[in-house]
């Protein structure tokens, strides 16, 4: 089952930075019969609804479609975004169905209703996470967190804002239909598959102050190009000179290096200055929690009394939208991180899980090297997290998809957690044909 | 590494703050400053204030959530053996943007009916929400999308996040009556005047069973004349059922006003909620449906509704439907699902009648009748903020100001205490 976050990035392409217009536009709604003040209208003779057009179909839920009807033995769906075992399998971590036991067996555990901002335990902790368990802001009650439903659920709740070209396909309909302005800031360099550092200060320093940015706190998707540690100086130098504000989407911590703490550096390198930030938290991928939805908005704030008064306009924008977060994914997260041993155990499954990711970077690398594939492959291990951007042109797509029956999305973004041991050759073998095929 | 970053960064801020000048922001500032402190939610507070009273004798008749004798949350049984069974599912992976499927089907035969024509022609556009919140929500965020021009019509009084909803729609709003103070009843005659004198073609909100805070509800017999001028208007109706089954006890019963406008032919849309009735309230388990005239356009304006959940949420939690699809999937837990929802709404209706016998036994010169008459979790007193104040700071009994009595907070051992107390406060009215 394909993530629904990861469906977007075409469909971006169609809603542009018109947002809510050009739905209507693509829609072709005419004037509705509830509007027209003419005639009596006659329930039950015509709908409403009668000028609705079928929303465009998903591009990546088509990739996963077309996959699923090939009859091909040897067919490979690179395009979910999901976590995939060496098996192909779904994975649900040992250490969520303890704590899942746990819950299911406490029989003093209710369902009662959260509290707006979702369960406090949840919320401190993930912070904590974040953050780091000594930090500063949150000794200093600078930082107000609420519950949200995932990563997705994080970034709804924020003028202009700038996203990386390119980013998940998710973000520009979420930042449009909250209202923002929202324009691109280049970030990734198809002639050296890397970070386009100049480019990207450029952007941000002919931003506005006050505009927000958009950052991808470590695992970039789709390209999984990260700026270094000192290139991420370099940005918070100019987002704190500029006045900008900084929104993290943190949806792969822990998972794209193996390291928690690693993999918070950007982020607590931000906060550490002193200055205000957003930060969106998903528990999607790195415990596994996909369907359960759950996840956490941090603001950290300069002063306690502004993250007070902060916390309760969340509320304000929260209940007219869902009342309150649900409780069952939180319940788990809570347990696992609060309790030493589940805490330690989930370390090492999400370990496990990044290193399996690192391997197939590996393998897959060898094998376009021992093929002798024309060009350069070292992005394939020097990107980090679950996607590579391959760099391979969508009339290649086209011919691994047709030719080897892999399924990608025609940007050419690839998900490493789909790939195992066996299924590598197949495709470095359809790489190296489209490659040496099609230029 | 950590130590040298501070100290770039304090040097930084030195430097940063000699190039404040001519800046219109201050760099040590929030960006946050102008952020007034919200108010805090009228019932949700409620419960807050409750929480923080030492009394012995506190009672908290305020959020609507089901108590059982003891005044103790309950997990219904059906449930706990769902949870069971799916402990240890295969996975936890995404569901799709419409949510459970499973799930939006039998949610769909509790509104629609087992044998619907509806559900068997593929008319109803649905999807898993938010619980009843989400459902209401992403109507009117369709309902702005797709009849931009439209208002929404809101019974007075009713839910407070109702307005919320359709504010934060950015759809105008407009009231109808419906409470009618004098006879602690509907107000049926301006009730229909409002829906006579609205622009043909309006989009009304109504409250299918056991209205929330009144507990008011038409008889059949005016929900068809209702029903039947809405056909004459072409008005749209949009039924908020939160309720279903807690009301009466018995499902097919609470769904009588939407059976009704579906056999008159008309093409509603409907918000349903698992909160009380399967005590699945912090699950957020829900569903949102629309009639169409056919399945091509079912197809259209469930994709359309997808469009809007997507970037609120991406998709909905699985837990609480799989609990729903596992309950009602299964004709034995079903069964016990529907005896346990009989056994809730049965002892709210002995409460009511315990509560208004015990205030009649006190003496009272006021008519109490009301608590009888009206249906569901929800009682509505009468009673003016002042005397919920009083209630409050004299006998420690918590309710939301505008009377609201949630009668799943009455127990056999504070019904007394609660009636003495009202009929304190309101003899000398």
């Amino acid at each position: 089952m394909e993530g629904a976050d990861r469906r977007l990035s075409t469909l971006a392409r169609h809603l542009t930075t018109g947002g809510v217009r050009n739905v209507h536009d693509n829609a072709a709604i005419s004037c509705s019969p509830t509007s027209s003040t003419s005639s009596m209208v006659v329930v039950g003779d015509h709908s409403i609804f009668a000028n609705i057009l079928r929303a465009p179909e998903d591009p990546i839920l088509g990739v996963t479609v077309a996959y699923n009807k090939d009859p091909s033995p040897v067919k490979l769906n690179l395009g979910v975004g999901a976590y995939r075992t060496e098996e192909g399998k779904p994975l649900v971590l040992n250490v969520v169905r303890r704590a899942e036991q746990l819950l299911v067996n406490d029989r003093s555990r209710v369902k009662e209703y959260l509290p707006i901002v979702g369960l406090a335990d949840f919320n401190k902790l993930s912070a904590k996470l974040i953050l780091g368990a000594d930090s500063p802001a949150i000794k200093g009650n600078l930082v107000t967190t609420v519950q949200c439903l995932s990563g997705t659920g994080s970034l709804r709740v924020g003028r202009t804002i700038y996203i990386p070209n390119p980013t998940w396909g998710n973000h520009t309909k979420i930042f449009n239909l909250a209202g923002l302005t929202v324009k691109t800031y280049r970030y990734y360099d198809p002639v050296t598959r890397g970070l386009n550092i100049q480019g990207l200060l450029e952007d941000l320093g002919s931003a506005p102050s006050g505009a927000i940015v958009l950052l991808h706190a470590c695992a970039h998707n789709p390209t999984g190009v990260d700026p270094t540690l000192e290139q991420w100086e370099q940005i918070r130098r100019l987002i704190r000179s500029k006045s900008l504000l900084p929104f993290f989407d943190s949806a792969y911590q822990g998972f794209a290096s193996g390291s928690l703490d690693g993999d918070a550096q950007s982020v607590r390198m931000f906060v550490a200055d002193g200055g205000e930030c957003f930060i969106a938290q998903s528990y999607a991928k790195n415990m596994g929690l996909y369907g359960e939805r759950v996840g956490a908005l941090s603001i950290v704030c300069r002063t306690a009394d502004v993250a007070s008064r902060v916390e309760s306009q969340l509320k304000l924008v929260i209940r007219p939208m869902y009342s309150s977060p649900p409780i069952h994914g939180a319940s788990i997260v809570s347990a696992i991180l609060k309790d030493r041993n589940l805490y330690n155990e989930w370390t090492l499954e999400l370990k496990a899980m990044a290193d399996r990711i690192i391997t197939m970077r590996k393998q897959l690398f060898d094998a376009l090297c021992a093929r002798g594939t024309p060009g350069d492959w070292s992005h394939i291990i020097k990107q980090i997290g679950m996607f590579t951007f391959t760099g391979l042109s969508t009339k290649q797509v086209m011919f691994m998809t047709k030719e080897y029956h892999i399924y990608l999305t025609s940007d050419g973004r690839i998900s490493m957690a789909g790939l195992s041991s066996r299924t590598v050759p197949h495709l470095a073998d359809a790489i190296h044909a489209a490659v040496t095929t099609i230029v | 590494m950590a130590s040298m970053m501070t100290r770039r960064s304090m040097s930084l801020m030195k430097s940063r703050s000699m190039m404040i000048h001519g800046s219109s922001r201050l760099m040590s500032t929030s960006w946050w400053k102008h952020v007034e402190p919200a108010p805090k939610d009228p019932i949700l507070g409620v419960t807050e204030a409750f929480l923080a009273d030492p009394s012995p004798h506190k009672v908290n008749v305020g959020v609507g959530a089901y108590r059982d004798d003891n005044g103790k949350p309950v997990v219904l049984d059906c449930v706990r053996e769902a949870e069971r069974r799916i402990a240890g599912n295969l996975n936890m992976e995404y569901l799709p943007m419409g949510g459970s499927n499973k799930m939006v089907d039998e949610t769909l035969k509790l509104a629609y009916g087992e044998n619907s024509d509806l559900i068997k022609d593929k008319r109803i556009a649905a999807i898993q929400a938010l619980s009843g919140t989400g459902a209401c929500r992403i109507f009117a965020d369709f309902q702005k999308r797709f009849s931009p021009d439209s208002q929404i019509y809101i019974p007075v009084p009713t839910w407070s996040n109702h307005h919320n909803i359709w504010r934060d729609a950015n759809v105008p709003q407009r009231t109808y009556h419906y409470y009618h103070p004098e006879t602690k009843g509907l107000d049926f005659a301006s009730l229909m005047d409002d829906v006579k004198n609205a622009p043909n073609g309006s989009f009304f909100m109504l409250h299918a069973c056991a209205h929330n805070p009144t507990g008011v509800d038409p008889t059949i017999e005016q929900w068809k004349e209702i029903s039947y001028q809405f056909k004459v208007k072409g008005h749209f109706a949009f039924f908020d059922m939160a309720y279903q089954g807690f009301a009466s006890g018995d499902p097919e019963r609470d769904a009588k006003s939407i059976r009704i406008f579906l056999e008159d032919g008309h093409l509603i849309g409907c918000s349903q909620s698992y909160a009380k009735n399967m005590g699945l309230y912090g699950q957020r388990v829900g569903c949102l449906s629309l009639v169409c005239e056919d399945e091509k356009q079912a197809v259209a304006v469930k994709s359309q509704l997808q469009q809007l959940a997507r970037p609120m949420y991406s998709n909905p939690p699985v837990h609480g439907a799989l609990i729903v699809s596992t309950i009602l999937g299964d004709p034995d837990l079903k069964q016990l699902w529907l005896k346990e929802v009989k056994g809730m709404a049965d002892r709210i209706i002995g409460m009511r009648s315990s509560l208004r016998e015990n205030i009649e036994k006190l003496g009272s010169p006021l008519s109490w009748e009301h608590i009888t008459n009206q249906i569901g979790m929800f009682c509505y007193s009468g009673m003016t903020p002042e005397q919920v104040d009083r209630l409050t700071q004299e006998f420690h009994i918590y309710m939301t100001r505008n009377g609201r009595i949630s009668m799943a907070g009455v127990t056999s051992g504070n019904v007394e205490y609660l009636a003495k107390a009202i009929h304190e406060v309101t003899k000398a009215a």
